[in-house]
């Protein structure tokens, strides 16, 4: 253990590069050029910063590690206390990764106000690591919530035609969603005095009806982060209008912000209530499978495709979240990951034809792989991913989820299989109606294949899922002790309850 | 100490105010209008050394046989007052220069209206309250109708005074009530008959439901808030900026010393009033801004949401309601002056507009001045990091452990619905296309004033902490 902040560092660094992007002045070509470059080098570095967290992170130890605590609000019991453990700190790094990502996604395709564009992205992603590693209740709630400013901005200002009402729509859901989280927050204050996650976890004690009332409320805000159905309508919306990469973000970290939230905090805060509220969780989870999967088979738009697959993948977490076992967890975690990387490559492999046709219709297309041959593989290749093709990052994931939904409740995984196969269906029909067929619309007869900063661009993904495919024990293995430790309190805490019910 | 005269030191902030306002009221008669600049310049001067006066140095206690009291919530809330007043004098003068209506009694009176808002902080007796908020309200029914060639102007000083005198009246017949009931009006007398059993009488609640009309009416809160959105609008913009700040901190503070102090015994009574007038004032200022045009009139449903959140605080009763009023209050008035300052900068070919279309691509003209209103916005809107959250945060913490339950939980919906309106102003200077430009507005107060706020709404985060801790002690002063 240093002494160095480090998890401090990587989530303030990109604060630096958006001071400077904020001072930079001269004239319009310069200053965007300086505020690009200021931008994806400060991101990059924080990437390797975050990187050195996984080097030096101990992978046998299930406790928070690289921890800082320092007094925040002593008034009212408010810490700067921060720290990671297996589960957090995959997400870290996902948001480290996908930041630089983004900003060279968007190197070209953003011209309007530049500058503006790379601060909001910037303090973005201080604000997503910021909540991965806060273990404070209400710093949790500082960064989950300030993540609402520059994401609102970047819908709004960059978005397409209909921006400001998905703009609107994003904001409003989330906030209403959140206030109730801040609610129970208070009430997880008030019972034990301090905000402290982990004093929390240990002391909070709570007659059930009001477990049930503070899952809930949780429950509200996360589920629409998720988005579980039938708070995911802001999704499409969002993804359709949002820039590529806003939609990347939000695909690839915002949506897990719902996920990790479970596993963080209701499942070890109020654990009875999550227990009773499980089948709830799955009923929704069923639906949002299979229902926006069918959804997902009839949209024209490919943005809006995607984006309601991410819901009905986002069902596999959240089932995975709320079987307590090993298997299901670890798949839940798993696939967020991969989802993460997988669904952010698809929306950028939607970018790159968007800033060329600027169109995202389906129709609009067809038959690229005539011209863009580089294009057709990077997109077939994460369509398989997205599909869970065995030996690219989707199918580990899910398969985990399976196995140990299979183990709890047979019917639970049977009804999500069909989602596998659905899923199959939409995911390789959108790949058959843009790639394949003849190139015979005269729009595309002069489009060109990726270039070298696109697949710059893709490189880094294409490993990673590979990675994550063929050894996933990389990722497994320092999670491990962590889900264990949440299982164990999990189902230490039940027992104490059926104890204490027995008890006259 | 000779017995009588420790009000040379304890009510010498007030006392400097009022020879400094009396002298500088002699030389701009003696020298006429030449000498308004500097008398103005000299008024914020005066406001700000008699908020240093208030702890340099400080001393408890009470004066004029009772009738003025001293403590640290005082102090904390004078002090607030008087940043407010120097600094919405500051911003008035570029405003009353252009409206040519810029005259020495401008700054005299906001002078005068301080003195009267210091008296009623530190009043300790029905009849110093009254005679505190008198001077308070005659002052400012004058400053509504400052720019008198305008009939806006004067329309909003005159429906002020004839709804501010059936407030007074209100106040004055609950008084009289209470003085019936009671047999005093010194606050420890009320207390004292309270607490011997005239808590039970009938009359006695009258009394209190009159005074806390007439008190709602002076921090307009919901159902007697009718007057603010017209008076807002109508006033000249820095005497908004004034009227949004100064007047309301020390009603509220009023407010609380009456309601926390001699009425504690009727606690249970005058706790259901304040909820419903919490509940319906955060609910009108969310519901009735949302399809506001004029940005100050937006302004006005905006703070009267604020005073809702605040009256929340009051109704938990308890000394961490009492922090959490002065730490929101300290953060609404850095917001409000740097709001206001922002209005008083959007002007185009030279003309005040204050519609909130007129911001429309502001982002693009002028990004510094669109940055620290977004910021602003964000912040009232309750979004952390920014300040605003943490008034909130703190405000349903104290709600939250005084069991109202049910009040916080509508106060975050309430903010839900607020937040939207809010966002519509950062979506119009960040979203929309500006149909013509506004001016740039040169270096001067107005930028000095948005730019500390919006550093000051940022970078709280960094440190809440001495905040809650003067709210902390300011708070112990009520309850020693």
């Amino acid at each position: 253990m240093s002494s160095w902040p480090i998890l401090s560092l990587v989530t303030f660094l990109p604060l630096v590069g958006a001071l400077f992007c904020l001072v930079v002045n001269g004239p319009k070509e310069a200053v965007d050029r300086n505020c690009r470059s200021a931008a994806l080098l400060t991101s990059l570095a924080t990437f390797l910063v975050s990187l050195v967290l996984w080097v030096r992170f101990d992978p046998t130890k299930a406790s928070f590690q690289f921890e800082e605590k320092l007094d925040w609000v002593p008034a009212l019991s408010i810490g700067y206390h921060v720290g990671i453990d297996g589960i957090s700190l995959f997400f870290v790094l996902l948001s480290t990764l996908l930041t630089p990502i983004c900003i060279l996604a968007s190197w070209e395709s953003v011209k309007v106000r530049v500058k503006e564009y790379m601060i909001a992205f910037l303090v973005l992603e201080t604000f997503m690591v910021g909540m991965f590693c806060a273990l404070d209740l209400a710093l949790f709630y500082v960064f989950f919530e300030g993540v609402l400013i520059p994401m609102f901005l970047i819908i709004g200002v960059w978005g397409g035609k209909r921006r400001v009402y998905a703009a609107f729509k994003f904001f409003l859901y989330t906030l209403l969603g959140s206030v109730l989280m801040l609610r129970a927050i208070i009430a997880v204050y008030w019972q034990v005095g301090t905000t402290d996650l982990l004093t929390a976890m240990e002391k909070l004690d709570l007659p059930f009806t009001w477990q049930c009332w503070l899952w809930l409320a949780f429950f509200a805000s996360f589920a629409v982060k998720v988005p579980m159905w039938p708070v995911h309508t802001w999704l499409p919306d969002a993804h359709v209008e949002a820039p590529t990469a806003g939609s990347v973000i939000l695909a690839g970290v915002l949506l897990k912000m719902g996920g990790y939230g479970f596993l963080r905090f209701s499942r070890p805060l109020v654990p009875e209530a999550s227990q009773y509220f499980a089948p709830l969780v799955f009923g929704l989870s069923i639906v949002a499978v299979i229902y926006t999967s069918l959804v997902a088979l009839v949209q024209e738009d490919m943005k809006k495709l995607i984006a309601y697959s991410s819901v009905a993948h986002m069902g596999f977490v959240t089932i995975g979240a709320f079987i307590m076992n090993m298997q299901s967890v670890q798949g839940s975690i798993f696939q967020m990951l991969s989802h993460g990387i997988v669904s952010a490559a698809l929306f950028l492999c939607v970018g790159v034809v968007y800033d060329r046709m600027h169109t995202r219709e389906i129709a609009a297309y067809g038959g690229l792989v005539h011209r863009m041959p580089r294009y057709a593989f990077t997109f077939m290749f994460f369509t398989l991913a997205s599909v869970g093709l065995p030996g690219l990052s989707g199918f580990v994931g899910e398969f985990l989820v399976l196995v140990g939904t299979f183990k709890a409740n047979t019917w639970v995984a049977f009804l999500a299989t069909t989602g596998i196969i659905l899923g199959a269906a939409y995911a390789l029909w959108l790949y058959r109606k843009i790639v394949f067929g003849e190139l015979t619309k005269d729009s595309l007869k002069a489009i060109l294949d990726m270039n070298r900063r696109e697949i710059a661009v893709f490189l880094p993904l294409v490993l990673i899922t590979l990675w994550m495919g063929i050894y996933p024990s990389s990722f497994l293995d320092p999670m491990a002790p962590s889900v264990d430790k949440l299982i164990g309190d999990y189902q230490a805490a039940l027992k104490l309850a059926r104890t204490a019910a027995l008890v006259p | 100490m000779v017995v009588g005269l420790e009000f040379w030191t304890l009510a010498r902030p007030e006392l400097f105010l009022a020879a400094a306002a009396m002298l500088l009221l002699i030389y701009g008669v003696v020298r006429g209008e030449v000498a308004t600049p500097f008398i103005s310049v000299a008024t914020s001067v005066v406001l700000l050394v008699t908020a240093v006066l208030l702890f340099a140095p400080y001393r408890e206690g009470m004066a004029f046989a009772s009738l003025f009291i001293v403590d640290r919530l005082t102090a904390t809330m004078k002090a607030m007052v008087l940043i407010g007043a120097a600094v919405a004098v500051l911003m008035s003068r570029s405003y009353f220069e252009q409206a040519k209506a810029w005259r020495f009694e401008y700054p005299v009176l906001v002078a005068l209206a301080t003195l009267g808002m210091m008296l009623m902080i530190s009043a300790n007796d029905l009849m110093s309250l009254y005679v505190g908020l008198e001077l308070q309200s005659l002052a400012l029914y004058v400053i509504a109708a400052f720019q008198r060639d305008s009939v806006r102007s004067t329309e909003a000083g005159v429906k002020y005074f004839v709804l501010g005198s059936v407030a007074s009246g209100m106040l004055l017949f609950g008084a009289s009530l209470i003085y019936g009931f009671c047999g005093g009006t010194a606050f420890v007398q009320i207390s004292q008959a309270l607490l011997d059993g005239k808590a039970a009488e009938f009359g006695v609640v009258v009394g209190l439901v009159f005074v806390v009309a007439g008190l709602a009416f002076k921090v307009s809160a919901v159902p007697f808030h009718m007057w603010t959105p017209d008076v807002y609008e109508g006033a000249p913009t820095p005497v908004t900026a004034l009227f949004a700040v100064a007047p309301k901190i020390a009603a509220i503070s009023l407010m609380v010393s009456v309601l926390m102090g001699p009425f504690k015994p009727l606690f249970p009574q005058w706790q259901q009033i304040i909820v419903v007038a919490a509940v319906l004032s955060m609910a009108l200022g969310a519901f009735a801004a949302l399809r506001q045009q004029n940005i100050k009139r937006l302004m006005a449903y905006s703070s009267i949401g604020n005073v809702g959140y605040v009256l929340l605080g009051l109704a938990s009763g308890s000394e961490k309601g009492i922090q959490s009023i002065v730490f929101y209050l300290a953060i609404y008035l850095v917001m409000t002056l740097g709001v206001f300052a922002t209005i008083l900068m959007m002007k185009r070919r030279g003309v005040m507009v204050e519609s909130v279309s007129d911001l429309a691509g502001l982002a693009k003209s002028q990004p510094m001045m669109a940055f620290a209103m977004l910021l602003f916005m964000f912040s009232l809107a309750g979004i952390p990091p920014l300040a605003g959250f943490w008034g909130k945060l703190y405000i349903f913490i104290a709600a939250v452990e005084a069991n109202l339950y049910i009040p916080a939980v509508l106060g975050v919906l309430a903010s839900v619905v607020a937040s939207y309106y809010y966002l519509r102003i950062v979506k119009v200077m960040y979203f929309d296309e500006a149909t013509e430009e506004l001016d740039s507005t040169p270096f001067g107060v107005y930028r000095t004033v948005a730019f500390v706020s919006a550093i000051l709404v940022t970078l709280f985060s960094l440190a809440p902490q001495p905040l809650s801790l003067i709210a902390a002690s300011a708070a112990k002063g009520l309850f020693q």
